[in-house]
């Protein structure tokens, strides 16, 4: 959105959070929110890197039928490792650690998250449970797969399992102590006349992905651990050698790991959300729809992880009733896609950066999903399962979901964070380049599937050539498309120009102060009169050009 | 702008944190965090309870031998000590409300005694099964799971395992396991809460609390009794689930 008029004057440089304290131990140190937001910012970026990385090393392998650039074993470590980094250390805390931490505050008028120290706490837990899972990668690395299928993870591997584990074992309290500390401060930090219903969508999802993170963790938690003491002591609960059941694993694992998908995809949902109202300029269509979608996606979302067990030991009966709870949690999903698509009919729509991702967040993401219910539907499942097929469809959501949403939030707010702006030109041609090279790596990778592709081998049968060329070709594209970002935001924090306090001229808390914000992000506590997504009356922004400051409710 | 100054708060409480506008806040929000706290300590504990629910309705006879041979009465006696522990760990948490310190500090010193006597008696327990070679897999390397089976129509020699019909000792390895893993996992919750009793009482000795600021030990409380309360599950699973297939 291009302001109409300039209604601000370029203002000197003022104390803010980051020019408030030099040297690393303020960092370091720091107990405030936004500033922990940056090292989270850093330290996932640099994780998401590594999984890149991997990536890579995957679509190079692929593009010959034959394992001529990684052998078998090899090749087992690094689409492995690749997981591991990307979900639990990359998607998991992307959002809510980045840009929750840095808006929840700010969104709801208050001066930090209820628990600063146990917020720097998380991050440092983060920290101890990468640098573990590094030294597990650089020691030999780990082959089992991101589930850690028993009893092959806790017998028959001969990787560093019981190190990785721990990596993601300690990692898990960094995830459980965001989750606690964004559900204390919903609850009791909002300001004045903050009520539940005038919050922003943003919080909507993030209580409810917070809510998964502090019940669905914990499983995830001591099924590693027990699965550690397993492989080092040889005492079975999931070993048939043992004793134990290895369909038992499958059950607590997926407890956690499918809701943990939503712990993905909800925050990048409610990025979404304050987009489409925001760029559209329109309050959005149906917002109890939309917050209370989010709740019922937690809820839902922690009956339907039999889906994954569709082919093993699992029960006929048990299958039916997880295929219905399946499509059950679409409804909520799709109720969000009709809603945002509702808000854009017929709205003054600007074509900025952040919307190109929120618009292509909603095409993929319904690609995404659609392609989940084939998945949860018994005998398509059979077919596909552990294909190609499954390996498109949580990419469409994982990245074609929760990156661009990432994407798209981290633009947004770029000028709050960084105090200026990200430039427009290259953000669009960027965002272009990215949403063209996913849809060439991973469309390809449907038919693959559907014909029959099996994942996770290192070579395939010649008939499968084009679509991995296709695929490899269309990843090169979407990692040229990554970079660009990574460098212009880097440039931007020395050369952008600065960002006004509102740049896009919205309503919202977090745009009612300066940027970047003081420590103590509003200067004396706001008083919340207006409502989450309050424009001017569509007539008089026509008149006037979109918007006018002066009906914010001054 | 709609920025407006609320109402000054009211400075004052030397522990009142900055971003917090007052005590009431502050302390509803530790109450609460301390609530979800536990909310993930009960899915944690749920893992085990689910696999012993499994296992036991799988294996019920291997789990009724192995549940038999644990000492009732040191359990029962456990079960009334940390039981003690929560009613004394209550009334600290009353006498700080109304600001009397010194039955509070007593309070306290008494709740990380009886912490320390329930360790303690786990700890005989433990090392009873280490003797009877109860200790499954390789958790002791060099004391490998190794009971002694009582024989039919031998003297009842209660360091023996008695193996009702039906049960196998894979599983009674198993129902061990998951034995320690539960109670071990109880027992480090104790340490731990241990440790915040004890920083309770320093701070409590130089006056920190006072009935404005009492948080900490409310929330400690909540602690204890929920680690109380994960006891009083294990207590009846574990030692007295046998106790029907004999007598009954
Ligand atoms: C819209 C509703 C969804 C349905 C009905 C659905 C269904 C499924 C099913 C049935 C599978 C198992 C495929 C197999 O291995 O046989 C699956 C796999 C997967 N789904 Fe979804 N899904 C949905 C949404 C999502 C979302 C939102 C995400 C992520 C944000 C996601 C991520 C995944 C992942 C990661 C896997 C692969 C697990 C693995 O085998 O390694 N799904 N999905
Ligand atoms: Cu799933």
């Amino acid at each position: 959105m291009r302001p109409i008029e300039s209604f601000e004057v370029p203002a000197p440089p003022r104390v803010n959070y980051i020019n408030a304290q030099y040297g690393l131990k303020s960092w370091l140190l720091t107990k405030d929110h936004k500033r922990i937001a940056l090292l989270y910012l850093g330290s996932i970026t640099f994780f998401f890197f590594i999984g890149g990385l991997y990536a890579l090393m995957i679509r190079l392998e692929l593009l010959t039928p034959q394992g001529d650039l990684l052998q078998s074993t090899t090749y087992n470590k690094v689409f492995t490792q690749h997981g591991i980094i990307m979900i639990f250390f990359f998607l998991i805390p992307s959002i809510p650690a980045t840009l929750g931490n840095f808006l929840i505050p700010m969104m709801i008028g208050a001066k930090d998250l209820a628990f600063p120290r146990i917020n720097l706490l998380s991050w440092y837990i983060y920290l101890l449970g990468g640098v573990i899972t590094i030294y597990a990668l650089l020691a030999g690395g780990v082959d089992t797969g991101w589930t850690f299928y028993t009893p092959f993870s806790t017998t028959f591997s001969n990787s560093y399992v019981v190190a990785t584990g721990l990596g993601i074992f300690i990692n898990g309290f960094s995830s459980i102590l965001t989750g606690l500390n964004f559900i204390v401060t919903i609850h009791t930090m909002r300001a004045p006349g903050m009520t539940w219903f005038r919050m922003p969508l943003f919080l909507w999802s993030h209580y409810a992905t917070s809510l998964i993170m502090i019940l669905g963790t914990p499983v995830v938690a001591i099924t590693i651990l027990l699965l550690a003491f397993e492989r080092v002591a040889r005492v079975g609960i999931f070993d048939p050698a043992l004793g134990g059941d290895p369909v038992l694993f499958q059950h607590l694992f997926w407890f956690y790991s499918h809701p943990a998908v939503y712990i993905m995809v909800l925050p990048s949902m409610g990025v979404i959300s304050e987009l489409i109202a925001n760029f559209s300029r329109k309050n959005i269509f149906g917002y109890s729809f939309v917050a209370f979608s989010s709740l019922a996606i937690a809820v839902f979302g922690f009956l339907v992880w039999g889906h994954h067990l569709f082919v093993t030991s699992q029960s006929v009966y048990a299958g039916m009733i997880f295929s219905f709870l399946s499509f059950a949690v679409a409804i909520p999903s799709a109720i969000k896609v009709f809603n945002w698509t509702a808000t854009l009919y017929r709205s003054s729509i600007s074509y900025d950066t952040p919307m190109l991702y929120a618009l292509g967040f909603i095409g993929l993401f319904t690609v995404g999903g659609m392609t989940g219910l084939f998945l949860a539907s018994l005998a398509t499942d059979v077919h596909l399962s552990d294909t190609y097929f499954v390996v498109a469809h949580f990419h469409y959501i994982m990245v074609g979901g929760a990156l661009m949403g990432y994407l798209g939030g981290l633009h947004y707010w770029w000028p709050k964070i960084a105090g200026r702006m990200y430039p427009e030109g290259w953000g669009r041609f960027s965002a272009l380049i990215i949403f063209v090279g996913f849809n060439l790596t991973f469309l390809p990778q449907f038919i693959a599937g559907y014909l029959g592709m099996p994942r996770r081998y290192h070579a395939y049968p010649p008939e499968f050539q084009v679509f991995n060329v296709l695929s490899t070709a269309g990843a090169s594209i979407l990692g040229f498309g990554m970079l660009i970002p990574a460098i212009y935001f880097v440039w931007s924090m020395r050369y952008g120009k600065h960002a006004e306090s509102n740049p896009w001229h919205l309503p919202g808390l977090e745009w009612r102060t300066q940027s970047p914000p003081p420590t103590e992000n509003f200067e004396v506590t706001p008083i919340v009169t207006w409502e989450a997504y309050e424009f001017a009356p569509r007539e008089e922004t026509e008149v006037v050009g979109k918007f006018r400051p002066e009906l914010e409710r001054i | 702008m709609a920025i407006e100054a609320t109402t000054q708060p009211v400075h004052g409480h030397r522990s009142l944190q900055h971003h917090f506008e007052n005590m009431e806040q502050q302390r509803e929000a530790g109450t609460l965090g301390m609530w979800i706290f536990l909310v993930t300590e009960i899915m944690f504990f749920g893992g085990m309870f689910l696999a012993y629910a499994l296992y036991r309705s799988l294996y019920p006879a291997a789990f009724a031998s192995a549940s038999n041979h644990l000492d009732i009465t040191l359990g029962a006696v456990n079960t009334g000590v940390l039981i003690l522990s929560s009613f004394t760990m209550a009334m600290a948490v009353y006498f700080t409300q109304v600001g009397k310190q010194r039955p509070q500090v007593l309070c306290l010193v008494l709740t990380l005694f009886l912490g320390l006597a329930f360790l303690g008696i786990k700890a005989v327990e433990y090392h009873d099964k280490y003797e009877d070679h109860l200790i499954p897999g390789r958790l002791i390397p060099g004391n490998p799971f190794n009971p002694a089976v009582q024989e039919e129509g031998q003297p009842i020699d209660h360091h023996k395992l008695h193996l009702l019909p039906g049960a196998t000792l894979e599983k009674v390895e198993m129902f061990y396991w998951i034995y320690f893993a539960m109670t071990g996992m109880h027992a480090l919750h104790m340490v731990i809460g241990a440790g915040l009793l004890t920083f309770l009482i320093i701070f409590s000795l130089k006056g920190r609390f006072d009935p404005e600021y009492h948080s900490p030990v409310e929330v400690v409380g909540l602690y204890w009794h929920f680690v109380d309360i994960v006891w009083i599950f294990l207590f009846p699973l574990l030692y007295l689930l046998g106790r029907h297939f004999e007598h009954g």
